[in-house]
């Protein structure tokens, strides 16, 4: 399989994957913009999203696009460090066109990952899992509660933000590369576009994240309503 | 008019493939700035000479920037810190008095060092022999009219086949990737009429033979093309891409 054995391959593995990403957490941002309109609609949202078997299905694929993304990165990356030899470069320097994200796309994915694993933890742990194996399911407006009401959690989520911004500014151009969708002109519109589709949805959550932090902590914590 | 500098060359010495390399730093006094880079490197292998010691190997040919012969990863950049140059074209004018300048050969698995500065390129000839040619009898130069090309295309291909093969993209890339080399081997031939009856072959013969030597797969950190000395452009990796999924679909 080609997908596999091919370098450009494996590469069109990471592109797809990546872009599915990037478009589920598009949608992602677009839902939560619902918890901070209302809560009562954020439920009815949870409800539909529940342990249906269409919403099983899509955790299912969802899930899916993560896994073989991280595992494509880890197989490439070791890939890469053995064409690269066992001498290092004493001296390297970094041309001014190449991205910092670019060079670092591992490390800002393992910041991702343990920012996932953690928001895995704090929702999906507590409403779609005890709704499958049973046990004490949250709902909506209670996860949120029970996760913003810390005050930890905003500056963990923003960082969690700033690597994914950074992830998404060199692989959303990076996809369209590897998939072959591109050439002169559309290199710099690419980038553009993946600049300000990174900026929006990231800027998107990060709003979201402070306007119900205000919302829950302010409940728990007064010291930081008083701040505000 | 003319400037002289004195600089300290820390260069990577390796006596045979297996044996441990380490830097050695010389001092050079009194070098007028518009000596080559590699007639400096001459200037030191003679005083080695003259002191009975190894003089330094390293690959060089035509010293105008068209054989891809020279190498050197000079102060953390393949080819040196001038852009759109081989090392050949490099000058002592980039580099200050009293400076201390690294020298160090490619790195690359797939590029193993035969001896100092010199490294094995063989693989690149590997895959242009998988590939990299037209295999029908061309005959004779036809009218220009005869087979009507774009001069677009015309100009992307022959920016594409300025690719010297120096090595340049590989050892630039932090994944030791060939993909700029072979987009540009593919791109001359895939880019015009006479290429494209066995574009499909080409391109998966070469990718295969690149995947095959131990090339890293290529992340699109765009560092080849910044490097590169004959401005092989980055667009010609999407090109290489499509077309290779493209001969893969198709099959």
């Amino acid at each position: 399989m080609w997908l596999f054995k091919s370098s450009v391959g494996r590469k069109v593995v990471m592109s797809v994957t990546g872009l599915f990403l990037i478009l589920f957490l598009t949608f992602h941002a677009l839902m939560n913009a619902v918890a901070v309109l209302s809560l009562d609609a954020y439920e009815a949202v949870c409800e539909f999203l529940g342990a249906n078997w269409y919403a099983l299905l899509g955790t299912l694929v969802l899930a899916a696009g993560f896994v073989i993304h991280i595992i494509f990165a880890f197989w490439l990356t070791l890939q890469n460090r053995s064409a690269r030899g066992n001498d290092r470069y004493a001296v390297t320097a970094r041309p001014k066109s190449v991205e910092w994200a670019s060079q670092n796309m591992l490390v800002l994915g393992i910041i991702v990952l343990c920012f996932l694993v953690l928001h895995l933890f704090q929702f999906w742990a507590k409403m779609q899992l005890p709704e499958i194996t049973g046990g004490d399911v949250y709902s909506g407006s209670q996860a949120l509660e029970a996760t913003f009401s810390q005050p930890w959690v905003l500056p963990v989520y923003l960082i969690g933000f700033c690597a994914i911004w950074f992830h998404i500014t060199h692989g959303f151009w990076s996809a369209f590369q590897s998939l072959g969708a591109n050439n002169d002109k559309w290199l710099c519109r690419w980038k553009c576009i993946g600049w300000w589709w990174a900026t929006i949805v990231m800027l998107l959550f990060a709003v979201e994240a402070i306007a119900l932090t205000i919302k829950f902590a302010t409940d728990s914590c007064p010291c930081i309503g008083e701040l505000i | 008019m003319e400037n002289s500098i004195s600089v300290k060359l820390k260069v990577w010495r390796q006596a045979n493939p297996k044996a441990q390399g380490e830097f050695v730093t010389y001092e050079l006094q009194d070098i007028p700035t518009d000596t080559s880079f590699l007639e400096t490197l001459d200037i030191l292998n003679e005083q080695l000479v003259e002191r009975g010691e190894e003089p330094i190997a390293f690959d060089h040919d035509c010293r105008e920037g068209i054989c891809g012969m020279c190498s050197l990863y000079i102060n953390g950049h393949p080819h040196g810190p001038a852009t759109g140059a081989t090392t050949c074209q490099l000058y002592m004018r980039r580099f200050k008095d009293g400076e201390t300048i690294t020298v160090e050969p490619w790195r690359s698995a797939a590029f193993p060092v035969i001896k100092d500065l010199m490294v094995d390129r063989n693989a690149f000839d590997k895959i242009q022999q998988a590939g990299g040619y037209v295999s029908f009898n061309t005959g004779g130069a036809q009218d220009a009219n005869a087979i009507p090309i774009s001069k677009v295309d015309a100009d992307e291909a022959m920016d594409s086949a300025s690719c010297i093969g120096c090595g340049a993209c590989v050892a630039a890339c932090k994944n030791g990737s060939a993909m700029l080399f072979v987009s540009a081997k593919v791109s001359q031939f895939a880019l015009l009429p006479q290429g494209k009856a066995e574009a499909k072959k080409r391109v998966k013969a070469m990718l295969q033979k690149m995947d095959e030597l131990g090339f890293g797969n290529c992340t699109n950190t765009g560092a080849c093309a910044a490097e590169c000395p004959k401005n092989i452009k980055l667009s010609n990796i999407a090109r290489l891409n499509r077309e290779y999924i493209c001969a893969k679909c198709s099959d």
